[in-house]
């Protein structure tokens, strides 16, 4: 008999309630026990940062947590970020603009990287962007684009 | 799924971990951070049939000053490095290296006594734990005992604990008067493994010689590597170009043991070795005679 596990938590301001099974990781919750599909998967080790959402506000990487664990906590993921369905997150807006993304496989990685990492620090310098993006991998862009559309976004959230 | 099935425990409380790892010791795993093991699990090259949980209990997630130490909850998040006000006031060292253990999405989960335990030869707190002479306290179901850091770390992936213990503190004595620090690494890209790694700390008299030297290096053999012969060409000598270039051939030449791998031949790590111990040594002489 395999062990299932209650697990409650709330996902950009909505509660789910889901019974599971103590391996399954949170990425893998988010997508195929919540639908939430924007969190993509990558590596599943912790390496390319396309699972990264919001854990109690702090970017973590999703497959490198149980979905137990996520119990009784605040989670924000990409589809939490646009304040409606018209309106982007400056973030997104920047990224959009700039062309911070071709595919658009590690966008929603990188924007969650991004929405702390400019909390924290309003005007950064190239330097600090690149740095901030180390954790995130993109396979398309060459950076430069993603590197424009922070300090766009940066300039817009003044 | 990608990791196999566990049994899986998650206990509000230290003494409830202790209990149930004392009942399953062997087959258990402890999941601190999960910055290492979960991805061990995803690839299914670990596979323990019981999970420990320690993230619902808060007593192991503390930073005090006492008496001269610095007292760390061993599931103190990695990210407290960089931000904690008694860590950067009196662990300086452990602050100047906290930016290069992987990423901010990493440290914000990561604990520092999970990396401790994980022992990873190219890890940044293993180093550290073993150039500030910190003491480990480890508890099991029925006592508790101190381990010093060159005790502590046995080999690759491999330190004294038993398996029934669970590492539940760390103790950073603070730095005596007129010491300098510094932590230098080079790695291919921000928040990869380290290529070559240094933590340097060096204690000078009024006069400006060196009383106590200290140099351990990362991914430099199979586990944090204490140069010892290249600190006793430093201690009780002024400190001198001459002097650095010496402690540093010695170190980088003979005492480390690196592997090499894709990213850096044995040499190019020998070399990288030497370069960063001269720098670090004279930032760190530098910043012990600015406290003269």
């Amino acid at each position: 008999m395999t062990q299932t596990i209650p697990v409650t938590v709330t996902v950009n301001e909505k509660v789910y309630q889901r019974q599971v099974e103590p391996r399954m990781l949170f990425s893998d919750f988010l997508r195929h026990e919540l639908g939430l599909t924007g969190t993509h998967v990558g590596c599943e080790h912790g390496v390319c940062g396309a699972c990264t959402i919001l854990f109690e506000g702090e970017s973590a990487r999703s497959c490198l947590m149980f979905a137990v664990q996520a119990d009784g906590h605040q989670i924000t993921t990409v589809e939490g970020l646009a304040p409606s369905d018209d309106n982007l997150h400056p973030i997104q807006q920047a990224f959009w603009e700039a062309h911070g993304l071709q595919c658009g496989y590690c966008t929603p990685g990188i924007l969650m990287t991004l929405v702390p990492f400019l909390k924290q620090n309003p005007d950064p310098t190239e330097d600090e962007i690149r740095h901030a993006l180390s954790g995130n991998l993109c396979r398309c862009t060459g950076y430069q684009h993603i590197v424009d559309a922070v300090k766009l976004a940066a300039e817009k959230m003044k | 799924m990608k990791p196999a099935p566990f049994e899986y425990h998650a206990p509000d409380s230290l003494d409830e971990a202790l209990f149930i790892l004392h009942n399953s010791a062997g087959d258990a795993k402890i999941l601190a951070g999960g910055q290492s093991l979960v991805p061990a699990m995803n690839f299914r090259v670990v596979q323990p049939s019981v999970l420990i949980d320690l993230n619902r209990m808060p007593e192991l997630g503390y930073v005090r000053k006492e008496n001269e130490k610095l007292h760390i909850g061993a599931m103190t998040r990695e990210r407290h490095l960089e931000f904690d006000l008694p860590i950067v006031k009196w662990a300086p060292l452990l602050h100047e290296a906290a930016p290069h253990i992987a990423h901010p999405q990493i440290r914000n989960r990561g604990t520092i006594g999970g990396s401790i335990v994980n022992a990873d030869p190219a890890a940044e707190l293993p180093v550290l734990m073993l150039a500030s002479q910190a003491r480990l306290k480890a508890r099991n179901s029925s006592a508790e005992r101190w381990i010093d850091a060159r005790d502590f770390f046995i080999g690759m992936f491999t330190t004294a604990l038993e398996p029934d213990e669970i590492l539940v503190e760390i103790e950073v004595p603070l730095m005596p008067p007129r010491t300098g620090w510094s932590f230098l690494e080079v790695a291919p890209r921000a928040g990869d493994y380290a290529m070559m790694g240094v933590a340097v700390l060096v204690t000078l008299d009024e006069a400006g010689t060196c009383q106590a030297a200290k140099l351990v290096y990362l991914n430099a053999g199979d586990g944090p590597v204490d140069a010892q012969e290249a600190a006793q060409l430093l201690q009780g000598e002024a400190v001198s170009e001459e002097l650095i270039d010496s402690a540093s051939e010695r170190a980088s030449g003979t005492e480390i043991n690196p592997f090499g791998n894709i990213h850096a031949s044995v040499e190019y790590q020998r070399h990288l070795a030497k370069v960063l111990t001269k720098k670090a040594l004279k930032i760190a002489i530098e910043r012990a005679a600015e406290e003269r």
